[in-house]
């Protein structure tokens, strides 16, 4: 009997240093070498200064910026967390019409029009750096008319920064909000 | 559901069969009792190294019960390191944020969740563990409680396979040899492709940034990609983050979730062909195959539909849900927009098929059938595909239960690969079948007649009873994925789960050696005319006939009072 239990500790601790210790460490030593800047989280830099992650999305309130999707955590990169409520939530339902209500008032649609499920609807993540097409091609007009350029141009970098499905297949399409907003700063500066 | 969808998941499907036969030819040879395995001049020595240093002899055949003690004995010193690793983390290096000590009632729970494969979280990885805790507790966790269940599937393969046998292998050889062969290069491989994707791999604390507006965003740091590879691989399922794989951290495309989703799956269906192989009449294996394979199809196919079906209540709010060329329509309160609602949907009846648990979605926000149909993937005992190693056994136990009624019902004593089913292998079959539902139903009735235990809930009404039910069919069945609307770190939950998290292991374990043990004790019976054979279609419909009779009698009236009346009240 104590055999057994010394056996596992022993084994344990051989694992450990195998699995806990060399694994890791040879994967991050390998993916630094290799991936150096994705694997330490694809910051992206403007003027020498880091702004944010491609991968994590940023609140976005101006007039002149696109605007992300709803999170439940306010996109506190400390965090992470969606809603987390059923699709019969009464509270959820409010929210999500208040947010479409907001929405329509924010780019002069009509009361009645139908908005993108993205624009009212919390992520997984509450760090969902992507919005659809459809909610990107909605924002333009506000954007274009806030920076006093024309919303062709604006539409021009919308498809800039779409990403399409992996492999033709996989996923689905995005546009990156914080990549179109820096492009947006660098080509359409605010007047 | 769009054509794009159908394309992505008849893509996954081409990459299971074009790797999970090889792959499962592979275990079979690092775990057959032949002499030679590939790789033998590379692992050789390495191993011999470790049972040398262990004092293990490698040849020391164990009997049923001395495997069982190696294995009991093998967790509860997993069990014990864990919980020391979070509550002395403080003083421990690599922890650059200061974490402080984890509360003794979430250890307990964590320790328990690793340590059987579960990997339930009731804590949010970046906030709670520190990166120390991370490696040499967690990551080493999901390497070895998910070898320790493919060495329990070792062991019962063998039962079966073996002759007038007294002995069914050593634990420590096969907790060894599938780690190192198995786990740790595909872990490395999957690792660093992740890390090409985007995936974080680093030893940093938080960055903070100013965004474009001003303000202060934290940028997390952390080994992330190879605890993920690793979760996916040994269907563990513990994220690096709170928000796991849904994280862009973790998961940061549609091509790293693809191969997530692949690593998911492939080990627990190439274990489907290993045991063809190790039983030595391959169209055994591919009966299994055929019942993982159909099973997780239909599962797959109706939780993508659900999804992108979207939610009546809000088409009435004025919200677009269909899918059009500019966007992927669906539900998509709780998903990601790279992922949509078809990745979504084929990844949870994915991880609920396995006993992994990683979510890329939040299942609590699905639509109650979608949610459902998750809840019904674990409440079959996660068998299709199943977890490494455990759910290939539960399969297995499930044949021999398709096998008995056969038999009673033509008269004649059931056979399984030649060897008589008799009344004490029936006795602990019946014990298998049980345990499960016993701990998730009784936990999961006594917690709604609990108010401590109801404050916890995140939403009311059926929604609230589907957040008990699913956080215990998860914990039930090692899953470790949740309705994560339900706090689960009081300690009423982080008890009870801890719990059933252990029944659902080791009342599901031991059953299977003493099974193991007892059939490889019998002289296999020749065919004849009369003998059932089990590698028809004809049986693997009789097999999935089983286990929907099973679950359905047993969870049908909890289901109508939780997703069902509130998919029909939607």
């Amino acid at each position: 009997m104590l055999r057994q239990f010394t056996a596992a500790a022993g084994m344990l601790a051989v694992l450990t240093v195998l699995t806990g210790l060399v694994y890791p460490l040879a994967v991050t030593g390998a993916a630094q070498a290799a991936f150096g800047h994705r694997a330490d989280g694809s910051i992206v830099e403007r003027d020498g200064e880091a702004v944010g992650s491609e991968l994590i999305g940023q609140p976005f309130d101006g007039e002149g910026y696109f605007h992300p999707r709803p999170s439940a955590i306010g996109y506190d990169g400390a965090d992470s967390g969606g809603a987390n409520l059923g699709p019969s939530d009464e509270g959820l339902l409010e929210d999500i019409e208040a947010r479409a209500e907001e929405y329509r008032a924010e780019n002069g649609l009509a009361d009645d029009a139908e908005v993108p499920v993205d624009a009212v609807t919390a992520s997984a993540s509450g760090l969902d750096p992507h919005i659809t097409v459809a909610n990107a091609r909605l924002q333009t007009a506000r954007v274009a008319q806030a920076r006093g350029v024309d919303t062709a141009e604006v539409a021009r970098l919308v498809d800039g920064s779409t990403t399409g499905r992996a492999l033709g297949v996989l996923g689905e399409e995005g546009v990156n909000v914080l990549e179109l907003n820096l492009a947006l700063d660098e080509e359409a500066p605010v007047p | 559901m769009s054509g794009a969808a159908w394309f992505q998941f008849a893509a996954l499907i081409a990459a299971l069969l074009a790797t999970a036969p090889f792959l499962g030819r592979y275990i079979a040879a690092v775990y057959g009792d032949g002499e030679k395995a590939p790789g033998d001049r590379f692992f050789g020595p390495v191993e011999r190294a470790v049972y040398r240093l262990c004092r293990v002899d490698p040849d020391g055949e164990q009997r049923w019960t001395s495997y069982a003690l190696s294995l009991l004995a093998f967790s509860a010193v997993s069990f014990l390191a864990v919980y020391a690793l979070q509550r002395l983390q403080p003083a421990l290096p690599l922890n650059p944020v200061g974490l402080p000590a984890v509360e003794p009632r979430v250890a307990f729970n964590v320790a328990v969740s690793f340590a059987t494969n579960t990997n339930w979280q009731a804590y949010g990885g970046e906030s709670t563990m520190s990166h120390l805790t991370q490696m040499l507790g967690l990551t080493v966790q999901n390497f070895v409680s998910a070898a320790a269940g493919m060495a329990v599937m070792a062991a019962f393969i063998r039962g079966l396979a073996r002759r007038r046998a007294a002995t069914l292998g050593n634990f420590w050889v096969d907790l060894t040899r599938g780690t190192l062969r198995i786990l740790l290069p595909l872990s490395t491989l999957v690792a660093l492709v992740l890390a090409g994707c985007g995936v974080i791999q680093n030893l940093k604390g938080h960055t903070v940034v100013t965004t474009l507006e001003g303000a202060a965003q934290t940028i997390p740091g952390g080994p992330a990609a190879s605890q993920v590879a690793i979760k996916q691989l040994g269907t563990n399922g513990g994220g690096f983050f709170d928000m796991n794989s849904a994280h862009p951290f973790e998961n940061a495309g549609a091509l790293s979730n693809f191969v997530e989703n692949w690593a998911i799956l492939v080990i627990p269906f190439a274990l489907a062909f290993a045991f063809g192989a190790m039983v030595r009449d391959r169209r055994q294996g591919r009966a299994v195959f055929g019942i993982m394979l159909t099973v997780w199809a239909v599962m797959s196919i109706g939780t993508m539909a659900l999804e992108a079906g979207g939610s009546p209540r809000l088409d009435a709010l004025g919200v677009d849900q269909s899918a059009t060329a500019d966007q992927s329509g669906g539900y998509l309160e709780g998903k990601e927009v790279r992922f949509g609602p078809a990745a979504s949907g084929l990844w949870a009846a994915s991880t609920t098929g396995t006993s992994n648990g990683s979510v890329n979605a939040m299942h609590d926000s699905f639509t109650p059938a979608g949610g459902g149909l998750a809840m019904v993937h674990m409440m079959f005992g996660e068998v299709t595909p199943g977890g490494v190693g455990v759910g290939l056994n539960g399969l297995l136990v499930m044949a021999v239960l398709a096998v008995f009624i056969a038999g009673l019902m033509v008269g004649r004593t059931p056979e399984y690969l030649g060897k008589k089913i008799q009344a004490a292998e029936m006795k602990l079959v019946m014990l298998y079948v049980l345990a499960m539902p016993t701990v998730l139903l009784g936990f999961a009735a006594a917690s709604v007649l609990l108010p401590p235990a109801l404050a916890s809930l995140g939403n009311t009404g059926p929604h609230g009873l589907s957040e008990i039910l699913y956080g215990y069919a998860s914990t039930a069945n090692n899953n470790g994925s949740a309705f994560a609307g339900l706090d689960s770190s009081t300690t009423w939950y982080t008890t009870t789960m801890g719990l059933a998290m252990l029944v659902g292991r080791f009342f599901l374990i031991i059953p299977v050696l003493a099974i193991a043990g007892s059939m490889a004790a019998k002289r296999p019976a020749p065919a004849t005319a009369g003998t059932l054979p089990t590698h028809t279609p004809l049986f693997a419909g009789m097999t999935v006939g089983v286990m929907a009779i099973v679950a359905g009698l047993t969870f049908l009236p909890a289901l109508a009072l939780g997703p069902i009346v509130e998919q029909l009240s939607l």
